[in-house]
C-alpha cells in the first residue's frame, strides 16, 4: 500500500492495465507530454507514439477515432482533456458509441473508455466547470462513472479498460491532490457498488464526486452536534446501487442528496424518484436534493463560493430534514 | 486495361454486383410501396458503379465505413443479402436483428462497419479503424464512403488532416452526386470543391468519372495499393448521379425537366453494359447476369416477409452488460 493523490492514482491504473494489456492505447491532446493533469507522465516512454498518441485539437475525431479503432478490437482510453470539451463531439459519443452495440443488433463492442475531468476546479468560470452527469446517465448503452478517492478512481479504471460497455469517466478534477492508499497491485472495484463512508441512523446521505470531501466534512459536524448519518458515496451513476440506498434510507426514514451539479433534473431527482417508488411514503419520511442553483458557473471567487455546495450547506440541509 | 480472360471475368464481376445492387434497392423500393417496409429508404439507384467499382479492389479483412446511402458499399463488400433484407423488413433474422433497418445495416463480418445516419458520422470511424489496425500490425486498410454534403461537415475537415498526420491507410471516397439530400451541391459548397480541399490537408485525390465503373475500377486499384504499400490516405472523387428522389417518399419534382431523363443516357450499368456487348459478350450472358440479380432479390424479399418478427425482449438486448435493464 502506497499513500498517492488520486491523480497518481489514476496514472498508476492506467499504466498497469496498459502493461497488461497491448491492445490498450491513449489518444488525446497532450497526452505524449504526460496530459494536461499528469494522469498519463512518463507513458510516452514506456509505451511509444503509436499506443500515447497525441492529436490534433480535434474532439470530434478524438472521439470518433477511438470508437472506429475499438470496432477493429483495440481497447482505447479516449482523453477528453476536461469534461467541457466533449460537447464538440456529442455525435461521436451520443448517437456512434452509445449506439453502435444495439444499433447493430450487437455485432460490435464500443470497448472505450471516455476520460472527462469535471467539475468547478482553480475558479475556471463557466466553460470548464461543468459537472453535467446526469445528461450521461440518461444516456441508454454506457456506464457512468463518478469516483472521489484515490482507490476508487484507481479500481474503478481498472473496470473501465477491461469493460466491453463504454465507460464514461469523470476524473474529479479538483479532487487530483487528494491523498490515499491505493493497492500494489489494483483491483478492479465492480460498477453498481456504492462505497459506505459511514454508518448512521438519523439520516441518510447519497453522494458522489466532488461534494464526497464536502459530505464526509458536513457528516463529522452533524456527528459533533449528535445527528447520525449514514453515508454513501455511489462511485457510479449508471449502473448505481439502488439496493444500498434502500436499505439505508429503510432503516433511516430520511434522505438528502448531495451533488455538485445543477439540483434541477440532476441525478438526485432520479434517486430520490426511485426511493419514493420503492418505499413509499410510509417509510420515506422526508427527503431533500442539495446542489447548484441553475445558473452557469461564475469565475470571480466569492460568486463561485456563493453558488458551490459545501459542508455548511450540507449540514444546514441535513438539520432542515430532521426538523419535522 | 487487357482483354484477356481474366479482364473479362473481372469486368462480369463488376458487372454483376451493380446489377445486384440494383436488383436490390429496386425490390426493395417495391416492398416499401408495398407497405412491407417501415421507414424510409435512402437508395443509390445510377451510383452503383462507384460501390462497385471500389469494393472489387478490397479484401475480405478490409473494412467499411458507409453513410445513409448505404446498401449498394454493404453488398459490393459482400454483405449477407438474406440478412440485408430482413433487416430492411424489420425481422429477426436481420443483420442488426430488426434495431438498425436500411440506415444502420451493418455487417461486420465482412468488414461492413456500418451505414450512418449522421452525415459524416463515418469519416472519424474510419480513421480510427485505421488506426487500430496499424497497431494490431495488421496490413488491411478502411475505405471510407460519404456525400458531397459530408465535405461541408467538421468531421470531414478533423478526419483528413488526421488521416494524414499519422499516414493512415484509409482510401476517402466522395460520392458526388451533386446534390445533397434536395440542395444542389454548389449553392452551399465555396471554393473549388472536395479534391482541392483534400489536397490542402495533405490527402492526394484524384478524379474519376463514377458512372465509368471501369474507371473506377481502375483508379481504386491503384490507390488501394498506394494505401496499403503505406503511402498515406488518398481520396478518390467520384462523380455521378443519383436517379432517384432523396428518400423512398421524394418523387424529386424539385429536379429541372429532362434533368433525370438525360442522366440515365448514362448511368452506370447501361454503359458498362455497352461496353461488354462491343468487346463481344453475348447479350444473353448479360440478360442472364441480371435476371439471376432480380431473381435473387425478389426471392430474398420473399423469404424476409415470411420470416419472423424479432421477439419483443430483443428491444432489452445489446444495450449494455453493467446496467442493462429488465424486460418489463
Ligand atoms: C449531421 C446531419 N445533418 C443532416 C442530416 C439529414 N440528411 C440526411 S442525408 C442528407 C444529405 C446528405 O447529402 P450527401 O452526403 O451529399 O448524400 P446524398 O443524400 O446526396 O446521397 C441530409 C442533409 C443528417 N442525416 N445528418
Amino acid at each position: 500500500m502506497a499513500e498517492v493523490t488520486l491523480v497518481e492514482a489514476a496514472r498508476l491504473a492506467a499504466l498497469q492495465e496498459m502493461r497488461r494489456d497491448p491492445r490498450v492505447w491513449v489518444l488525446g491532446e497532450d497526452v505524449a507530454r504526460g496530459g494536461l493533469f499528469g494522469q498519463y507522465r512518463g507513458f510516452i516512454e514506456e509505451f511509444g507514439a503509436a499506443r500515447i498518441v497525441s492529436t490534433p485539437i480535434s474532439e470530434s475525431t478524438i472521439m470518433g477515432a477511438g470508437l472506429g479503432a475499438a470496432l477493429v478490437g483495440t481497447r482505447p482510453i479516449i482523453e477528453m482533456r476536461i469534461f467541457d470539451f466533449v460537447m464538440c463531439a456529442m455525435d461521436e459519443l451520443v448517437n456512434q458509441i452509445a449506439k453502435i452495440r444495439y444499433m447493430f443488433g450487437g455485432q460490435a463492442r464500443p470497448a472505450v473508455v471516455v476520460r472527462m475531468p469535471h467539475g468547478m476546479w482553480r475558479n475556471s468560470a463557466a466553460q470548464h466547470s461543468q459537472m453535467l452527469e446526469s445528461w450521461f446517465a440518461h444516456l441508454p448503452g454506457v456506464v457512468v462513472a463518478v469516483p472521489a478517492t484515490p482507490a476508487d478512481t484507481a479500481g474503478l479504471l481498472v473496470s473501465a479498460i477491461r469493460s466491453d460497455d463504454p465507460v464514461l469517466f469523470f476524473d474529479p478534477k479538483n479532487l487530483f491532490p487528494l491523498k490515499g492508499e491505493v493497492g500494489e497491485a489494483i483491483e478492479p472495484i465492480p460498477f453498481g457498488e456504492a462505497r459506505r463512508m459511514r454508518e448512521g441512523t438519523d439520516l441518510t446521505i447519497v453522494t458522489w464526486s466532488a461534494m464526497v470531501p464536502a459530505v464526509e466534512e458536513a457528516a463529522l459536524t452533524l456527528a459533533a452536534r449528535g445527528i447520525s448519518a449514514d453515508v454513501l458515496d455511489l462511485r457510479t451513476l449508471w449502473p448505481w446501487d439502488e439496493r444500498a440506498v434502500l436499505a439505508s434510507v429503510a432503516r433511516t426514514g430520511r434522505l438528502l442528496v448531495a451533488h455538485e451539479a445543477v439540483t434541477v433534473a440532476g441525478f438526485g431527482a432520479e434517486v430520490v424518484s426511485r426511493v419514493v417508488e420503492r418505499l413509499g411514503p410510509a417509510r420515506l419520511r422526508r427527503a431533500a436534493r442539495l446542489g447548484q442553483p441553475r445558473v452557469p458557473v461564475p469565475f470571480a471567487p466569492v460568486l463561485e463560493d456563493a453558488l458551490k455546495p459545501d459542508a455548511a450547506k450540507v449540514v444546514a440541509a441535513a438539520e432542515a430534514l430532521l426538523r419535522d | 486495361m487487357n482483354a484477356g480472360g481474366d479482364n473479362r471475368a473481372r469486368l462480369l464481376a463488376l458487372y454483376g454486383t451493380m446489377c445486384r445492387i440494383r436488383a436490390f434497392e429496386e425490390t426493395a423500393l417495391a416492398a416499401h410501396r408495398a407497405g412491407e417496409i417501415p421507414g424510409p429508404l435512402h437508395v443509390s439507384i445510377g451510383q452503383e458503379g462507384v460501390a462497385a467499382g471500389v469494393c472489387l479492389n478490397l479484401r475480405p479483412d478490409d473494412r467499411i465505413t458507409s453513410n445513409h446511402r448505404g446498401h449498394g458499399h454493404a453488398l459490393a463488400k459482400g454483405a449477407g443479402v438474406a440478412g440485408m433484407m430482413e433487416e430492411l423488413l424489420g425481422r429477426a433474422g436481420g443483420h442488426c436483428r430488426g434495431k438498425g433497418g436500411s440506415m444502420h445495416i451493418a455487417d461486420f463480418s465482412v468488414g461492413m462497419l456500418g451505414a450512418n445516419g449522421v452525415v459524416a458520422g463515418g469519416i472519424p470511424i474510419a480513421v480510427g479503424a485505421a488506426q487500430g489496425l496499424r497497431l494490431l500490425g495488421s496490413d488491411a486498410i478502411v475505405c471510407c464512403f460519404f456525400g458531397d454534403g459530408a465535405i461541408n461537415r467538421g468531421p470531414f475537415l478533423e478526419g483528413l488532416n488526421w488521416a494524414a498526420l499519422y499516414r493512415l491507410p484509409v482510401l476517402f471516397v466522395c460520392e458526388d452526386n451533386g446534390v445533397a439530400a434536395f440542395t444542389r451541391a454548389e449553392s452551399v459548397t465555396a471554393g473549388p470543391g472536395v479534391a482541392a480541399r483534400a489536397e490542402a490537408l495533405g490527402v492526394p485525390a484524384v478524379p474519376v468519372d463514377g458512372n465509368d465503373a471501369l474507371a473506377v475500377d481502375a483508379a481504386a486499384a491503384r490507390l488501394v495499393a498506394e494505401v496499403r504499400g503505406g503511402g498515406g490516405p488518398r481520396l478518390l472523387h467520384a462523380t455521378t448521379f443519383r436517379l432517384m428522389g432523396h428518400t423512398s417518399t421524394d418523387p424529386a419534382a424539385w429536379r429541372e425537366v429532362g434533368e433525370v431523363e438525360a442522366a440515365r443516357a448514362e448511368e452506370p450499368i447501361l454503359r458498362l453494359r455497352a461496353h461488354l456487348l462491343e468487346q463481344g459478350v453475348a447479350p444473353r450472358t448479360l440478360d442472364a447476369i441480371e435476371g439471376d440479380a432480380r431473381a435473387e432479390m425478389s426471392q430474398a424479399r420473399a423469404a424476409a416477409l415470411a420470416a419472423p418478427w424479432p421477439d419483443a425482449a430483443v428491444a432489452w438486448e445489446d444495450v449494455q452488460d453493467s446496467g442493462a435493464v429488465e424486460a418489463a
